[in-house]
């Protein structure tokens, strides 16, 4: 009797684990700094809040310069984060297409493409994220690397500065994870 | 239901989301069904083809009831039901 009491107990202890981890959530892992890739983890990410599930994105490495405001401008910084910001992208309106950008003329084209056919710009994406709820975290490994500052990131409502460990949190109570 | 009894349906809301692509349609029509109650319809115009698949799938997902889409010149009118 005692035996099937503490294995019931047990048991009970297994189901609350496994409930824990199948919350109503998605992580994306968004590494990279192109727009149409970006653009793909927005629409995801959008398209989930309607799913009434949450968003959690990860911005990592190329990514992170797409969260640059380009309004904003920072001091202090050494000749490498110097010589970094100037290469890197400075913000959504800037970033470049991972394919056919053709010196710029790519970007330009798809951009009014995009005006033409209603999609949304990465930048409304960004504000539309913002209100339904969307969070992002951004590595503070590859923000430190790239010498990206957060005093010079988009004034996001639920942007965190983090490392790792809070993907790996977020991802292991994911019902979907995604690297993009 | 039939064109005819869609076309018939006395509407509680409708949605205009005929100005934005995916995942605009999608997350109008979730920012609307908020506004009805229980056993009302609401009815989603977009010119997305793909929200005539979308829609629905949300609706299943979350428990209201698809009713059916009407095909207009360039956009279409789908149907639900609040569950």
């Amino acid at each position: 009797m005692e035996n099937i009491e503490k294995q019931i107990k047990e048991l009970q202890e297994k189901v609350a684990g496994l409930e824990k981890g199948t919350e109503d959530q998605i992580s994306i892992v968004v590494f990279s700094g192109e727009l149409d890739k970006l653009l793909a983890a927005m629409i995801i990410a959008t398209g989930a809040t309607a799913m009434d599930m949450k968003v959690k994105l990860f911005f990592t490495f190329w990514a992170t310069a797409a969260l640059r405001d380009k309004k904003k401008k920072v001091t202090g910084k050494d000749f490498m984060s110097k010589m970094f910001g100037i290469m890197l992208p400075k913000g959504s309106s800037k970033v470049k297409l991972s394919k056919m950008n053709m010196g710029g003329m790519g970007i330009l084209m798809i951009k009014n493409l995009m005006k033409k056919k209603n999609v949304a710009s990465l930048e409304e994406m960004l504000i539309t994220a913002g209100e339904l709820g969307v969070e992002i975290n951004v590595c503070e490994m590859s923000m430190d690397l790239m010498g990206i500052k957060k005093e010079e990131l988009i004034d996001y409502p639920h942007l965190n500065i983090c490392g790792v460990a809070t993907f790996l949190v977020d991802a292991e109570e994911s019902k979907i994870q995604l690297f993009i | 239901m039939t064109q005819e009894e869609l076309q018939a349906l006395t509407v509680n809301k409708s949605v205009d989301a005929r100005g934005t692509a995916c995942p605009g349609p999608l997350l109008e029509a979730k920012k609307a069904i908020g506004t009805i109650g229980s056993g009302e319809i609401m009815e989603v115009l977009s010119a997305d083809e793909g929200t005539k698949r979308d829609i629905p799938k949300w609706a299943n997902k979350k428990g209201h009831e698809y009713l059916g889409t009407v095909e207009e010149s360039g956009y279409f009118k789908i149907y639900l039901k609040k569950g």
